[in-house]
């Protein structure tokens, strides 16, 4: 199916903004998970872990609101598991893979940074629903950006191959930063009524986060460059296939599963 | 006709609930941990509005089959639960009582403006380890006067 934005039922376009808080949390959860028995240290695999399951709750929560509001009998799992890859509205971001601790580490730090921006934004939504789901995802957030943070200094102001190996990530991630500040139609119908934040304006404050933690890092952000874009379309990189087939092949092969 | 039902008193239900506990920290109740928002009778039907502690916690869906089941047990057949996310749960729900047993447990009690204590030896000294410990509400520290690694309560 063609993935144009705007035809989710919902005309307030509440579908389309829940659909894409969902994705991103369910898809970065996933991936996260693949961590848990391979962290490098036990604290670290139980934070990940910890993290993966927030995220996880906070997917259940936006694809619940989508669902509803969709009003066509689509609950949580449905939307998780039997939508095809094009469906999928999160951002490139979160369905990089894991790579080393770096990259783990870095994806997370920037997204951590946008997201509790998102959140703090979206609580005072004039979505109640969407306010109240934000309001109680933005507490976890900020354990979240803490711990990330927290990484990106001790990683990058750390060894010379820990460095190195945050030069790299640094090198490979910040071009999927700029599709986090990207905006479309549904966006700016979101943001005229007053239910979500205009993308753009999140920008400023992220980049003087992250900035500020990067001196503390010793790290650069990159020179402007071209930036990846696709992910809120539906048009994901060749990650995302493997990481569905592997979330929802027990679903599809057991439909209506449950232990 | 059907033969009038007892409804029992509010406070009443609220001591009952006050014996289910949590499953992941079973020295606290459901009503200790705060998350009991409402109780109601509509008509013959006792209206149970419950909060989630954490977006993802497990032991939710656990908590809400435990509370009806021991509503049931009471002889309360029509009960119905509904959950609330607004104003979102935090630690300053967590009654007087569940601070209490949280330190007698073996687990610091959330406090917001200094660090927990030890559980074990009192001391105000300690390091953080993970703000991520066993259970998405719980944190690891360590004591630097008897070095016992505890668990904390993770300000919500």
């Amino acid at each position: 199916m063609p993935s144009s934005t705007c035809e989710a039922g919902a005309p307030d376009g509440v579908v389309e903004l829940a659909l894409r808080l969902g994705d991103n949390a369910l898809i970065l959860g996933q991936r996260l998970g693949e961590w848990a028995g391979h962290g490098p240290v036990l604290e670290e695999d139980i934070a990940l872990t910890n993290v993966a399951l927030d995220l996880l709750g906070q997917a259940r929560l936006w694809l619940a609101l989508a669902g509803r509001r969709e009003g066509q009998g689509r609950d949580e799992d449905d939307l998780a598991y039997f939508r095809d890859q094009a469906a999928f509205r999160n951002c490139l971001l979160v369905e990089q893979p894991n790579g080393d601790y770096a990259d783990t580490t870095l994806r997370q730090f920037f997204f951590d940074t946008w997201h509790v921006a998102l959140l703090n934004a979206l609580a005072r939504s004039r979505d109640a629903e969407v306010a109240a789901v934000a309001d109680k995802a933005r507490a976890e957030a900020a354990y979240h950006v803490r711990r990330s943070a927290g990484w990106v200094v001790r990683l990058g102001d750390g060894t010379a191959e820990s460095r190195a190996r945050m030069v790299a990530a640094l090198a490979r991630l910040w071009p999927f930063t700029g599709e986090l500040f990207e905006e479309d139609e549904a966006d700016r119908t979101l943001a005229a009524a007053g239910i979500a934040p205009l993308p753009g304006s999140l920008r400023a404050g992220w980049q003087a986060e992250v900035e500020r933690v990067f001196a503390e890092a010793t790290l650069e952000i990159p020179a402007s460059c071209w930036m990846h874009s696709g992910g809120r379309r539906g048009v994901h990189t060749e990650h995302m296939g493997y990481l569905l087939a592997e979330m929802q092949s027990l679903a599809r092969a057991h439909p209506g599963a449950t232990w | 006709m059907t033969a009038p039902r007892t409804m029992p008193d509010i406070a009443l239900i609220r001591a009952w609930l006050d014996q289910v506990p949590d499953p992941e920290i079973p020295v606290l109740s459901v009503i200790d941990l705060g998350i009991v928002r409402d109780l109601n009778w509509a008509g013959d039907c006792l209206e149970v509005t419950i909060t989630p502690t954490y977006s993802g916690c497990p032991a939710t869906e656990v908590i809400a089959m435990t509370i009806e089941q021991a509503l049931h047990d009471r002889g309360l057949s029509s009960v119905r639960l509904t959950t609330t996310l607004s104003p979102p749960w935090t630690t300053d729900w967590i009654s007087e009582k569940g601070q209490r047993r949280l330190r007698d447990y073996g687990i610091a009690p959330p406090l917001r403006k200094v660090a927990p204590a030890c559980p074990r030896c009192g001391s105000t000294t300690t390091t953080l380890v993970s703000e991520f410990g066993s259970t998405p509400c719980k944190g690891l520290r360590r004591c630097d006067r008897c070095r016992e690694p505890f668990e904390y309560f993770k300000c919500h």
